[in-house]
């Protein structure tokens, strides 16, 4: 039978996967990570032509060849043909964005466009996915260094500049999906007009109302325009006494990302 | 009668900078499509809304 083992093939009469990997009784599992077709298991699965099994031996760093077999063992089989391919612009890079950045990163989409011109302070640390040592940073050059760290086979881009009615078209050319994730209404507002009226084609995923400590369910994703999906509860917005907080933020990012990918897959909600 | 968000509402002959402000909207913080295609905002004050037309208004909040 012929199966991939850490990338490689190999032709090898194995029928379950204790016949690959060292089953618990054997002392297996306590220092390995087994992974088949996408799916961590320690269960003795059957085994099939072409199935994809990874084993990682905890705490040794990998080589870089192997690592990336390694992260692409977790990516769904499938999904990861389709996103590793596409480019996806992040326009700002606070709550929202650097959330929505690392997620996409983690599944592996392959070209993010990094989009900020402000730089990290403290304030930022609430919600945002910057540490202290990146105070003082550009935001762009910042989240660069963390995706770095996280998956360092994804293309990053970045543009350290203001997104304006003038320069969004051509900054945003390459990208086929944009990520609205600023936090002024009138930037967000600019930024939809601009691309969905000069970018025939691109898809937009933005996002409005997230402030507060309400409910989780209220933040939904919703399809508004031909291009144009929605995140948030569309009604809360920061103001004094009511500021972002990690968790909402976090879901609304988490929305936008997951809508992101659901454009690259062609799951299109109406 | 025109679709707006969803609703019938008899807005025909108004413009979009007209429909924008009886539903309190700030003209600086919305998208407004009209029968699929995106307004610009700087023709609100000139576009009239017409019987049959579908209008979606996207209002923003601040926050990200």
């Amino acid at each position: 039978m012929k199966l991939w083992i850490n990338g490689k093939e190999a032709d090898v009469p194995w029928r379950n996967l204790y016949d690959a990997v060292r089953s618990p009784q054997d002392g297996g599992y306590t220092d390995q990570v087994v992974i088949l077709n996408g799916y961590q298991t320690r269960e003795n699965l059957p085994l099939s032509e072409n199935d994809e099994i990874i084993v990682i031996r905890k705490g040794e760093m990998p080589g870089k060849d192997e690592l990336e077999q390694m992260l692409r063992a977790r990516h769904t089989p499938g999904v990861y043909e389709k996103i590793r391919h596409a480019r996806v612009a992040i326009a700002g890079l606070g709550g929202l964005g650097s959330n929505i950045a690392v997620s996409l990163a983690r599944m592996g989409v392959g070209h993010l466009h990094l989009i900020d011109f402000d730089e990290v302070e403290p304030s930022n640390l609430n919600r945002q996915q910057y540490r202290l040592c990146h105070l003082g940073l550009p935001k762009t050059e910042a989240l660069q260094k963390e995706i770095a760290e996280i998956n360092p086979f994804v293309c990053v881009r970045t543009d350290c500049v203001r997104l304006t009615e003038e320069n969004a078209a051509s900054i945003l050319q390459d990208d086929m999906v944009i990520c609205e994730a600023f936090d002024c209404p009138e930037a967000k507002a600019m930024l939809v007009n601009t691309v969905l009226a000069e970018c025939p084609g691109k898809v937009v995923v933005a996002a409005s109302g997230m402030a507060g400590y309400g409910s989780g369910n209220t933040i939904h994703t919703r399809k508004v325009m031909k291009n144009l999906y929605l995140c948030g509860d569309e009604e809360t917005p920061a103001q004094p006494g009511r500021g972002l907080m990690a968790p909402r933020v976090m879901i609304c990012a988490g929305h936008q990302a997951n809508m992101v990918l659901r454009v690259l897959l062609g799951e299109l909600d109406e | 009668m025109v679709r707006i968000n969803g609703k019938e509402e008899a807005a025909a002959g108004k413009t979009i900078a007209g429909v924008l402000r009886e539903k309190g909207y700030q003209a600086e913080r919305v998208a407004v499509e009209r029968n699929g295609n995106i307004v610009p905002k700087a023709a609100f004050g000139d576009v009239c809304v017409e019987d049959g037309d579908v209008l979606e208004i996207v209002g923003f909040v601040g926050g990200g």
